[in-house]
């Protein structure tokens, strides 16, 4: 029944895994931490509208805040207590960024909330399960944190969908999927169950990294008998894991540039995920707990835990043996794809797989960057075909046409290419800072048409508008014209023109004075009387009303005149 | 020289005569039949201005300031635009690429985005600001309030001068900061190391 995945995987490399160091003992039950840290912002989509007060009391699995926008997932108290907050904490986040979260002091006694009777989801309505799902709070446990509820609904409507679960957890020292596996096999097959009722697959493809021999038997065992499932043993090679590669070499197929692999009828989730969609339909438990690798040489028990969401990572590292005079980096993620935190202090995500405790022997400063000598060891490894030394020179240069045309948006930013450099050279942060400066540059661009249009339109309408306008005064004039008896006509033609040139001129003079006057008056008025610049504008006022004194004089005369002639 | 040459020179001038006659005739129509109304180079400039229409160049409007460009103009005078407009500038006109303009740059203004505020309890309704708004941002009539379309504002800040009554502030939006972007990693490019290890085609590629 375990077969071998039938294209190959191109690229990639062979790590040391240090797998064995988390999968000594079983799942454990880390105690409660005295108190929860709950972010709002979560990793996609709208901050989330907190639900609750400081100070209410709350149980286990009650509903905290709910997202703003389409692409968030509802968030739940992890047990029961006392909520505080929200205020600002570092959250784990690689620019050391904090966030608005609720605090929650737990009472100790654990109590649930009352859940949803656990009827037959397969009587239940598939928007009605939908809203189970989206409502439980189930996310992509495998790292993006995209919601579940979403991705299903995008699969939903091919005929025969293909049902992909990720359990090759590539990775160096992950196992937390693999630890999942060899104890909850049964809970995965449960979830099968459900995603054959929502989806109807036509298949049910599992893939397993050979290097996790007794999570591929847990999984053989139980789906003994279920003839739509296909096991696959990949090669334990890093990345295999990554979604659009197993896709590839499971399938064969190509999820192209730009789209997602719903759109080619595949959903493909993570084991964990799948336990979270288990727990929301079958137990109508919300996602408020995963299993988390706390590995690593500066934890005395390293292994898996079932922690709570909202744990400060301090809590979980304690309770594995923190030797913390031994600790020398701390990640969240993977060695490769993770990122280091700056603090023991912030949460557990739904997305935090693993925290890596490392010591100075086993995450050793880098060597210093030397220049690229364009040897090609990271165009080899690629995973997904790209040129990496291409991308580095046109990011260092911030070439974006070049970029773009050299498909970096398809980087999956797995990091083999910055792993077997032999000049150290950070290759990833380059090609991160490259797309976040794409995506900020079409963004501005975007911005930029819009403007552009909206100014366009207004200039088309002002224009139009002067044009009515002129259209108007001519049809005036001439009604005027016609109006008149025709030999008072010639006398009417010239009396506009009969103001003096000399008159008119005095005219403007006047009234351009007069703005001018009544300006300065106006910022001597405003300026206090010390004021430096007080003296130098009354010594103007007054030489300006002098002025239209003046005009005024030399007007008053001649303009007598104009106005008694004829309008 | 005998007739013959004679005549066989006389009808080849004479074809050509023809044959221009026709080119003439043929290109004259083409240039008035495909008369490109916009020039194509203020085009393209115009399509890499931020369409702020802020006049901090010196021109009412981007536009004009694309047009100066083809007549000429330093590349370098669009604040709002930045280095990457001038970077882009200077590679669609194949001119040296400048630092910003600094008589055009404001002392107060970073790259923050920013947007018109109008505080709301304070405004007359005059409407002079929307008379000012390159892009009509601001809604608002006669003797109403007066408020600024967060989404539609490009932050040119010319509304905010000829308010009377000095209600309209400029803003960094909600949520403009919140997502901080990757640095390029501190390397190469500016340590002395970098400079020595071109070698001779690199130097080459890196003028061109």
């Amino acid at each position: 029944m375990i077969q071998a995945p039938p294209h190959p995987l191109s690229g990639g490399i062979e790590l040391a895994t240090h797998k064995a160091l988390s999968t000594r003992t079983p799942i454990a039950t880390p105690p409660l931490p005295d108190t929860f840290v709950i972010p709002l912002n979560p990793q996609a989509g709208a901050p989330a509208e907190p639900q609750v007060q400081a100070g209410d009391r709350v149980l286990k699995g009650q509903q905290l805040a709910r997202p703003r926008g389409p692409r968030g997932a509802p968030v739940h108290a992890p047990t029961s207590g006392t909520v505080r907050g929200p205020v600002v904490r570092p959250v784990p986040h690689w620019s050391h960024q904090q966030a608005p979260c609720l605090l929650l002091e737990p009472d100790g006694l654990d109590r649930w909330c009352a859940r949803p009777a656990v009827t037959d989801y397969r009587r239940l309505d598939k928007d009605a399960l939908m809203d189970v799902i989206r409502e439980a709070g189930v996310v992509g446990l495998g790292g993006a944190g995209f919601p579940t509820d979403i991705k299903l609904a995008a699969t939903r409507g091919d005929p025969a969908p293909l049902v992909i679960i990720n359990g090759a957890e590539c990775e160096p020292y992950i196992t937390a999927d693999d630890m999942l596996m060899r104890e909850r096999a049964e809970h995965l097959v449960a979830g099968f169950a459900v995603l054959r009722h929502l989806l109807q697959p036509e298949k049910i493809m599992v893939a397993v990294e050979d290097d996790k021999p007794q999570a591929l038997a847990a999984m053989e065992a139980a789906c003994a008998g279920q003839t739509d499932v296909q096991i696959f043993s990949l090669p334990a090679r890093y990345p295999s894991g990554d979604a659009g590669i197993l896709i590839r070499t499971l399938t064969g197929r190509e999820v192209p540039s730009g789209t997602r692999a719903a759109e080619l009828g595949i959903f493909c989730c993570n084991t964990g995920t799948l336990a979270a969609l288990h727990q929301a339909v079958i137990l109508g438990r919300p996602l408020i707990s995963r299993i988390t690798t706390l590995s690593g040489q500066a934890l005395a028990r390293p292994g898996n835990v079932e922690a709570l969401i909202g744990t400060p990572v301090e809590h979980l590292l304690h309770f594995a043996g923190l030797r913390e005079s031994d600790m020398h980096c701390l990640i969240q993620g993977g060695p490769l794809m993770g990122h280091s935190l700056h603090s023991a202090e912030v949460p557990l995500l739904k997305t935090t797989n693993c925290l890596i405790a490392g010591t100075r022997a086993e995450f050793p400063d880098p060597d210093p960057t030397q220049a690229c000598i364009r040897c090609g060891l990271c165009a080899d490894v690629c995973p997904v075909n790209l040129l990496p030394q291409q991308l580095y020179w046109h990011a260092r240069a911030m070439n974006h046409s070049q970029l773009q045309a050299h498909n970096l948006s398809d980087c999956i930013e797995c990091g083999a290419c910055a792993w077997v450099c032999p000049s150290t050279i950070a290759l990833v942060q380059y090609y991160r800072a490259a797309k976040d400066a794409i995506q900020q540059q079409q963004a501005k661009s975007a911005k930029a048409a819009q403007a552009r249009q909206r100014f366009e339109q207004r200039q088309l309408r002002l224009q139009a508008a002067e044009e009515e306008k002129k259209a108007r005064r001519r049809l005036a004039a001439r009604l005027r014209q016609q109006a008149q008896p025709p030999q008072t006509a010639p006398q009417q033609a010239t009396a506009p023109a009969s103001l003096p040139d000399e008159q008119r001129e005095l005219k403007i003079q006047l009234s351009r004075t007069r703005v001018q006057l009544k300006k300065a008056t106006r910022t001597l008025e405003n300026l206090s009387q010390d004021s430096p610049d007080a003296a130098r504008i009354r010594q103007q006022v007054q030489s300006l009303q002098q002025d239209m004194d003046q005009l005024q004089a030399r007007q008053t005369p001649a303009s007598v005149q104009p106005s008694g002639s004829p309008p | 020289m005998d007739t013959a040459a004679i005549t066989l020179l006389g009808s080849a001038l004479l074809t050509l005569l023809a044959l221009t006659l026709v080119c003439g005739a043929l290109l004259g129509a083409a240039s008035e039949r495909f008369r490109v109304q916009e020039d194509p180079v203020v085009e393209s400039i115009n399509a890499l201005l931020p369409q702020t229409q802020c006049g901090q160049c010196g021109h009412p409007g981007c536009k004009p300031y694309a047009q100066a460009i083809a007549r000429g103009e330093a590349i370098n005078r669009c604040p709002p635009g930045g280095q990457t407009t001038i970077n882009a500038l200077a590679e669609l006109l194949d001119r040296a690429p400048a630092t910003l303009d600094p008589s055009r740059a404001k002392a107060d203004r970073d790259d923050v985005p920013r947007v018109a505020f109008i505080r709301e309890e304070e405004c007359i309704g005059c409407t002079k600001c929307i008379q000012a708004c390159p892009v009509d941002a601001i809604v608002g009539a006669a003797r109403f309030t007066h408020t600024v379309i967060a989404a539609e504002c490009t932050g040119c800040d010319l509304c905010v001068e000829p308010c009377p009554v000095d209600c309209i502030d400029m803003i960094t939006p909600d949520g403009a900061t919140d997502r901080p972007s990757w640095p390029l990693p501190p390397d190469l490019p500016h340590s002395a190391l970098w400079k020595q290890s071109l070698i001779a085609t690199d130097r080459q590629g890196e003028t061109r």
